[in-house]
């Protein structure tokens, strides 16, 4: 067996604050995770990191060892039959996408963005447009690497403690080696958008429980500058996957073929000043305006309605060198005031958000620190360069908490361990699977010290 | 860890009741701070202190620590804070201004005075830089001064340690690049604490809550180098380039 590459880097999250220096070693192989594992038990420990689209510091691991899964992307299997796929961990769902939508599936669900790895999406028991369930709904079984007890197989039914915990676990539980999805069939690679524009947050959410369009994914852009009589003022999308019949002619001959759209480069430097309350109230007036006043149905490709941000490559750095935290937090149906508050407070302290986004679930599985429950989750963007954000945040936990909601931790940086533990009441039961499956904690990450998981 | 927002958990004090470095911590641990261990000469003085920052809730070690000891003891010192825990910040706050007026005449104060805030400075200073980087993160605040920048006639070999002292960490700042350690150098004017009790105050003199925002704010930011007030930071390039006439004459 060959030695893993490894080499010392500095690393931090999509949002691209508080970086920490670590050895990243970089297997090509999966047969080299377990010595890796073993490796990294004596000194500050190993976590896994994919495409570091989580924004905070899930995926790196101070002064540690890190494993990117980078090379571990092949395709090993698919069934259309049972409408599965096995795929090791490193895969991205843009990869899966661009293989399985030709053929006529999907991944059940994706998240607002193609570049995760299907070891992050599990490790996140990632969400999407898509309300009926998250990701590891849809993992028919897994193969996790261990500390303690080596490699093993884990599903809803084998070893489910394992399972549940790692569902959402942020890879504190081990490396996920391999994984078997099922699928959904489509029949064209065409989606039907209905687009409503919401004149405030009230009329938005009313509409969103208005399911009478029946429709598969939902989704809502909130203005987050608007305040006053336009509070949550919003266009609100729904879509389905279009059936055959529906698309335009020219479509017809190749139903199926799988449209990418133009990718433009985001800025590769910009001045923290850059995005101010100024520059997002006009881009959000931009993007509201752009809606026709009254509903409308259109075709568009399924990275122009689930992944509109990859269009931008680099986005994220528009921020500038201080970075930005995304909040995302769900709160239960009942709860709606809080959603409402927030976004009045957001206004009233002027934290630009360049993107507020509001979805809905109506489900809610065994992980034991995944992060839908069935009600709203709304998602918002803020530049960190100001002080005294973290009591405004914290005063809005204080609000998710007490609700019965919770943050979302593959979006966090910054949540009071103390607050987290009340937001995760399986929290205990999670503890208590990890030490059977990690005695001596092996598996460590800078979110994991932070938050002393 | 310290978090996006720039909040960190845990606090290494060398120079543990310094009013600047309480005032600061004292700022930082109403938000996430749970852990603080202040390293002070005599361990029974700072009682009253660590049971102030308890009150806030947080957990307060006091050890025993003398800048001027060896640098053997120095590493020893920094392997037995560190055993257990990290340290994501280190505030190296402790000094003397000493005495010119004996220092004139007696070359022992005079390098008792570079014995405490240089070369002790730098022999704890090598040890926690060395460890923070192996843990992969952390920042490293080194009070410096004004002073630092022109000497003055009163206090030069106060001025001369802290300039001695500045261009370390400065030159720490660049050898770390890459390890994950930040370190900023804070560069104070006149703060009205025990150190200046019954000096005349200079222009600018300002109190301990301003340096402490300044600290606490540079670390959010990740400064390199913090002046409190900030206003010094455009005054001392002028005062830097006054003739030595009129130096001399200014009585600075
Ligand atoms: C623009 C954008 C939009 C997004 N939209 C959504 C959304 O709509 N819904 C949603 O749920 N999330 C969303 N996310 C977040 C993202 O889906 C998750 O953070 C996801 O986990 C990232 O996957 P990754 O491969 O980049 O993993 P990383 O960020 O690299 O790692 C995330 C976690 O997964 C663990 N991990 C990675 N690989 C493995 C493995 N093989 N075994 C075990 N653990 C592993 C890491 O240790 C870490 O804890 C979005 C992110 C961005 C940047
Ligand atoms: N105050 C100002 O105007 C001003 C201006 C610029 C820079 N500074 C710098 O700011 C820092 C903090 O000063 P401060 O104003 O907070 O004054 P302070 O309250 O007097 O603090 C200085 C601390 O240094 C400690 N100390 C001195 N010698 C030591 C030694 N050998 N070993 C360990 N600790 C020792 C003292 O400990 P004991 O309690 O045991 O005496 C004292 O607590 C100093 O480095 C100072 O030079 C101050």
């Amino acid at each position: 067996m060959t030695q893993p590459l490894r080499r010392t880097a500095t690393m931090s999250g999509w949002g691209g604050t508080a970086a920490s220096t670590a050895t990243a070693v970089e297997p090509d192989s999966v047969e080299q995770i377990p010595a890796i594992l073993k490796e990294s038990a004596t000194h500050r420990g190993v976590i896994a990191r994919g495409l570091a689209r989580s924004y905070g510091d899930a995926a790196q691991n101070a002064g540690g060892a890190v494993v990117t899964t980078d090379a571990l992307d092949r395709i090993l299997q698919f069934d259309a039959q049972s409408a599965t796929i096995r795929v090791q961990p490193g895969v991205s769902l843009e990869r899966l996408l661009q293989f399985l939508v030709p053929r006529g599936f999907f991944p059940t669900v994706i998240p607002g963005t193609a570049s995760v790895t299907v070891g992050g999406a599990i490790a996140s028991d990632i969400h999407g447009k898509f309300r009926h369930g998250s990701f590891c709904d849809y993992v028919e079984t897994a193969t996790l690497v261990t500390p303690s007890r080596g490699a093993i197989e884990i599903s809803a039914t084998q070893n489910p403690d394992a399972f549940w915990a790692t569902a959402g676990g942020m890879g504190l539980t081990g490396i996920v080696t391999e994984a078997t999805l099922r699928l959904h069939p489509i029949a064209t690679a065409l989606m039907r958008v209905d687009t409503t524009r919401c004149a405030d947050v009230d009329a938005c959410m009313e509409a969103m429980v208005d399911d009478s369009l029946g429709e598969r994914y939902s989704v809502a852009w909130i203005d987050c500058t608007a305040s006053g009589k336009s509070l949550g003022r919003s266009v609100l999308e729904r879509g389905e996957h279009a059936p055959l019949d529906e698309i335009p002619a020219n479509r017809q001959p190749d139903p199926l073929r799988y449209g990418h759209g133009m990718s433009v480069p985001g800025p590769p430097w910009a001045p923290s000043g850059l995005l101010n309350p100024l520059s997002v109230k006009a881009f959000n007036e931009l993007w509201f305006r752009k809606t026709p006043r009254h509903p409308h149905r259109g075709y568009v490709s399924i990275p122009g309605f689930f992944h509109p941000l990859d269009l931008v490559r680099g986005w994220n750095r528009i921020y500038g060198k201080h970075g930005f935290v995304q909040y995302q937090f769900v709160v239960p149906y009942g709860q709606e005031r809080v959603v409402r508050s927030i976004l009045e407070q957001l206004a009233q302290h002027r934290c630009a958000s360049f993107l507020a986004v509001l979805k809905r679930f109506e489900t809610q599985n065994d992980g034991m620190l995944s992060f839908p429950m069935p009600g709203w989750t709304l998602a918002l963007d803020i530049p960190v360069a100001r002080s005294g954000l973290n009591t405004i945040l914290d005063s809005f936990d204080e609000m998710v908490m007490q609700a019965g909601g919770r943050v979302y931790l593959a979006k966090d940086a910054r949540v009071d361990p103390q607050r987290l533990r009340v937001m995760y009441p399986k929290l205990e039961r999670w503890e208590s699977i990890r030490g059977e499956l990690d005695a001596n904690r092996t598996m460590r990450s800078d979110l994991a010290r932070r938050l002393g998981l | 860890m310290r978090d996006a927002l720039g909040d960190v958990q845990s606090v290494l004090v060398l120079g543990g009741r310094s009013e600047i470095a309480l005032a600061t911590v004292q700022l930082m641990s109403a938000q996430r701070v749970q852990r603080v261990v202040l390293a002070v000469r005599d361990v029974a003085s700072a009682a009253a202190d660590a049971e102030a920052l308890r009150s806030n809730g947080c957990a307060v070690d006091v050890v025993a620590f003398d800048a001027t000891a060896s640098a053997e003891v120095h590493a020893e010192f920094v392997r037995t804070v560190c055993e257990h825990t990290d340290i994501d910040l280190v505030i190296l706050a402790f000094g003397i201004v000493g005495d010119q007026t004996v220092a004139d005449d007696d070359v022992v104060h005079t390098l008792d005075i570079l014995k405490t805030n240089f070369t002790g400075a730098v022999s704890v200073l090598v040890p926690v830089a060395e460890r923070l980087a192996r843990q992969g993160h952390g920042t490293i605040a080194v009070i410096s001064s004004v002073a630092a920048m022109r000497p003055r006639r009163a206090n030069f070999v106060y001025s001369a340690s802290k300039a001695g002292l500045d261009a370390y960490a400065s030159g720490l700042c660049d050898a770390y690049a890459g390890t994950g350690v930040h370190v900023m150098t804070v560069r104070p004017g006149f703060v009205h604490t025990r150190m200046t009790e019954g000096m005349k105050p200079a222009p600018f003199a300002t109190n301990v809550g301003v340096v402490a925002e300044a600290i606490v704010d540079g670390i959010r930011r990740k400064r390199n180098i913090v002046y409190a007030p900030n206003i010094l930071r455009f005054v001392m390039p002028i005062l830097q380039n006054v003739p030595r006439v009129v130096w001399r004459k200014l009585g600075a």
